[in-house]
């Protein structure tokens, strides 16, 4: 086993994911990312996996090669996902299949296989990524926001089950930031979700490392199953 | 080719690194119980052991196995029962060489 912590964090090809990573990088970590396409940028100490979160046998070689790589697992970050703007009058469900397929199904995969390698050592760390679309009961986004609340039951019980293997696990909900997400969304819809923030503007990728700094201290073993929205919402 | 006395073994090494029942044999064999009331590992004792073993399987003899796949809950006798049977499910998983 090697010395050095390992992170893994989901969906690293741009935004969040890709911020987290670097940070993981800088504060020492050895980290591995993925995206279903290659990144268009590198890192001493990342590495990046072409795989579909989605995809269970592409989970299962990705954290079995974190395995082979350094025998031990301490952090994982769900942060991909996939998200969808539509009426519900006018969803497909092929839309909602591909929502749930990366938001739910992919969290619960990396989720169960970070545990398994986390479970060896008795120590883990697992964020999985929401969205305040949640507590705000955004029209329009109600597919993307019910794939986060399962998200967020999900991670709940998950942490009552791994408490005994030293694994936490928690959840940050990001308001809107300028991501790829961010850009498929109209411009009043962003403007009307930031003025139901009680923090009234756009949040910023060090919000989120900030959260999920607090949650995957050593120190925060006492915090698990709990759930961190930004800009001021909750349930 | 899988052995299934290796297959054993490794099940019964993993075992022993997953903490038992306090009223358990010390000594684990073929006919060792894994589930019921005279199951040697609580239900996360269990759940641990699994894990373990599919890890060891792909570290030790570079198979790579789900052990608790849907047919295997499914199945009228849990391949869970006992450690021989969980060796056999294994085989079975892995194409091994039966007893």
């Amino acid at each position: 086993m090697t010395d050095r912590r390992v992170a893994l964090v989901t969906g690293t090809r741009t935004g969040i994911g890709r911020f987290l990573a670097e940070r993981f990088v800088q504060q020492g970590y050895s980290v591995h990312g993925c995206s279903r396409s290659a990144a268009a940028w590198s890192l001493e100490g990342y590495v990046h996996h072409e795989a579909d979160v989605s995809d269970e046998e592409a989970v299962r070689a990705m954290v079995g090669e974190i395995r082979r790589q350094h025998g031990r697992l301490d952090v994982a970050v769900n942060n991909a996902g996939v998200a969808s703007m539509n009426h519900v009058l006018l969803t497909p469900g092929a839309t909602v299949d591909r929502v749930l397929a990366t938001n739910l199904r992919g969290t619960f995969l990396v989720c169960r296989e970070a545990a398994k390698l986390m479970q060896r050592h008795r120590y883990g760390r697992i964020v999985n990524v929401s969205t305040v679309a949640v507590p705000a009961r955004l029209a329009g986004e109600a597919i993307y926001a019910a794939s986060k609340s399962a998200v967020t039951t999900f991670t709940q019980v998950m942490a009552r089950e791994v408490v005994e293997l030293g694994i936490t696990c928690n959840v940050v909900g990001p308001g809107p930031i300028e991501t790829d997400l961010l850009r498929g969304v109209p411009e009043g819809k962003v403007r009307d979700l930031v003025d139901r923030l009680v923090v009234k503007r756009l949040g910023r990728f060090e919000d989120v490392a900030n959260v999920v700094d607090f949650f995957v201290r050593p120190e925060s073993d006492y915090i698990t199953g709990q759930v961190i929205y930004l800009g001021g919402l909750h349930d | 080719m899988l052995e299934r006395q290796q297959v054993a073994e490794l099940v019964i090494s993993s075992l022993e690194d997953v903490p038992r029942r306090p009223d358990a044999p010390p000594v684990l064999d073929e006919d060792t119980r894994l589930i019921g009331s005279a199951a040697v590992v609580d239900s996360m004792g269990l759940v641990t052991a699994i894990v373990e073993i599919e890890q060891r399987l792909q570290e030790e003899l570079g198979v790579t196995v789900m052990l608790a796949d849907e047919q295997a809950w499914s199945q009228r006798n849990s391949p869970f029962r006992t450690v021989g049977s969980l060796a056999d499910h294994i085989l079975q998983l892995a194409g091994g060489k039966p007893a």
